[in-house]
This record gives C-alpha cells, sequence and structure tokens, in this order.
C-alpha cells in the first residue's frame, strides 16, 4: 500500500516538476524586468507601484507553486487571509500616527 | 505509536486534513509576516517623513543584490527539488539537492558579508543614515533568518537524514516544513530587494 502511495505521488511529482522548472524561468525573468524597469525615468509613484507589482507577481509564484499554496486546504487560505489584512493594516500604523500627531500639535 | 507521541505528525488531521507540522510552519510564517510587517512599516514611516531619505541605487550595490536574488531563486528551486526527491524516495538526489540549498545560502551570505563590510570600510554604519538604519536592520534580519534556515536545512541533509530509514513520511513532512520557511525568507528577499536597492526618491540630493 505504501508503494502505491509512492508511486501515486511519483506521478504527481514529476507534473509539480515541470512546474517549478517553468516558475524558475519566471522567476529569473521577472527578476531581470525588476531591475530594468528600474532605470526607466518613470515617476516615484509610478516607480513604486511598478516595483510592488512586479514583485507580487513573484511572491505569488513562490507562494503558490513553492509552498504549494494553490492547493491548500481552506485553513491555511483563513490563516492567510488574516495575517495579509492585518498585515497592510500593520503597514500603515505609523505613518497614520504620526499624521494624528501632528493634527495634533 | 506510543500515547506519548504527538499525534497528526504524519497522517492528516480528519477536519482540516491538513498535518500538525504544516498548520505549524504556515501560523510561525504568518508571525513573520508581521514580523517583517513591521520593519517595511517603518521603511515608510521614515521615507515619507525624511526628505533627505537615501536613494538605494545610489548607495547601494544593485549588482551585488540582483545576483543575490538569483542566489535565493534558485536555492527556492532546489530546496522543493529536495523534497520532489523525498517523495520520489531518491535519497541520493534529496542529499544533492539539499547539499545545494544550504551551499546557496552560504552563497547569499557570503555576498552579503562583502556587501556589509564594503560599507563599514568607508565608515557607513546604521547610525549613519536613517535610509541606512533601515538598510541594515531589514536586511540583517533577513540575513539572520538564511542562517537559521541553513542551520536547520544543514541538520535535514545530515544528521537528521537518518528518519528516511525510521520514519520516511514524517521526515519527508520535515522537509517540506522546512522548505516553506526557505520559500518565505526568499519571498521576504522578493520585496525587499526592490525596496531598498531599486525605488527611487522624489528629493533632490545635496
Amino acid at each position: 500500500m505504501s508503494d502505491a502511495h509512492a508511486h501515486a505521488h511519483e506521478i504527481d511529482v514529476d507534473h509539480h516538476v515541470r512546474i517549478y522548472m517553468r516558475v524558475f524561468a519566471a522567476l529569473a525573468v521577472l527578476t531581470v524586468i525588476t531591475v530594468a524597469v528600474a532605470y526607466l525615468h518613470l515617476t516615484t509613484a509610478a516607480a513604486v507601484a511598478l516595483a510592488l507589482f512586479i514583485a507580487t507577481i513573484k511572491g505569488s509564484l513562490v507562494a503558490c507553486y513553492f509552498m504549494h499554496l494553490i492547493s491548500e486546504k481552506k485553513l491555511i487560505y483563513v490563516v492567510m487571509v488574516v495575517t495579509v489584512l492585518f498585515f497592510f493594516f500593520e503597514l500603515l500604523i505609523p505613518t497614520i500616527s504620526e499624521s494624528i500627531n501632528i493634527h495634533a500639535g | 505509536m506510543s500515547a506519548a507521541a504527538i499525534p497528526y505528525t504524519v497522517e492528516p488531521r480528519p477536519d482540516t486534513g491538513l498535518n500538525n507540522v504544516k498548520i505549524g510552519i504556515w501560523l510561525f510564517l504568518a508571525s513573520e509576516v508581521m514580523l517583517f510587517g513591521a520593519l517595511f512599516a517603518g521603511y515608510i514611516l521614515l521615507r515619507v517623513g525624511d526628505p533627505g531619505f537615501g536613494h538605494g541605487s545610489e548607495e547601494l550595490s544593485i549588482p551585488m543584490a540582483f545576483v543575490n536574488t538569483l542566489v535565493l531563486i534558485t536555492s527556492s528551486v532546489t530546496m522543493v527539488m529536495a523534497w520532489a526527491s523525498c517523495m520520489r524516495r531518491d535519497l541520493g538526489k534529496f542529499k544533492l539537492y539539499m547539499g545545494l540549498t544550504v551551499a546557496l545560502g552560504g552563497c547569499f551570505m557570503v555576498i552579503k558579508y562583502f556587501e556589509y563590510t564594503a560599507k563599514f570600510h568607508h565608515g557607513i554604519f546604521p547610525s549613519t543614515s536613517t535610509f541606512m538604519a533601515i538598510y541594515f536592520t531589514l536586511t540583517g534580519l533577513h540575513a539572520a533568518h538564511v542562517l537559521a534556515g541553513m542551520i536547520v536545512n544543514g541538520y535535514f541533509w545530515l544528521p537528521g537524514a537518518k528518519m528516511w530509514e525510521t520514519n520516511w513520511q514524517q521526515f519527508t513532512n520535515r522537509v517540506e516544513t522546512s522548505g516553506l520557511f526557505w520559500h518565505f525568507v526568499d519571498l521576504v528577499w522578493i520585496f525587499l530587494f526592490p525596496v531598498l536597492y531599486l525605488l527611487p526618491v522624489p528629493y533632490a540630493h545635496p
């Protein structure tokens, strides 16, 4: 039974490995693009948005395929959605509290 | 399985479909997201509040960081191939890929070492500016995570691989779990690299 189990995984694994190699190629290309667009003389806002957009694509590829998030169970999705929401709020806490301080002065 | 053994280290829980290691590592990674999020939040505040905030491409070595980005991405591939080799029950390939993963982590640390010492050599320290403070803090914390990952991966590569013989499934789960941490470390760098090294600032420099 464990041999059949291992064999079934073996078939899955070959498919996964092909995907890993494609993701690797995509990540390498996107890394080159990341550096290339930094020399494009965009406005600061556009440069920041573009850099974060490309980084998000790369991060999503790592999370979805290397970390198997795309085929994970529901509990992990719930944990991650809650985390991401708190993360975005956390990013803004210092800046929000600073602006409150400035107006209170 | 003895009465004292922790359940669900191999078979998944029937209610969630997950084993303990997997739930545990994702919860830990959630806390790590908040940890690095706090430092990124600090970066945002410092950048918004400081008219003299450093321009990464002027102060840091983009080529070294670009190479380091490729090093970590490659190490993520070798890490997932190490797990795939476990799934294929190929101990030889597992040892090869896990060894490569640790070596690439070491390569990252060496490049980081040269980056840091070049700064120190020019009299540039975390105290030099707010930009350098957040640069050293973010990359320093990240490097500590690379080192921790190297230690854990090193354990599974050498002494820990004994579990292959006694409990192959649990060993494979552990390798996958260590991989999740390693991919997270790569993911943090994927954001660190453009934010610290590439983002322009709108202010003119004296």
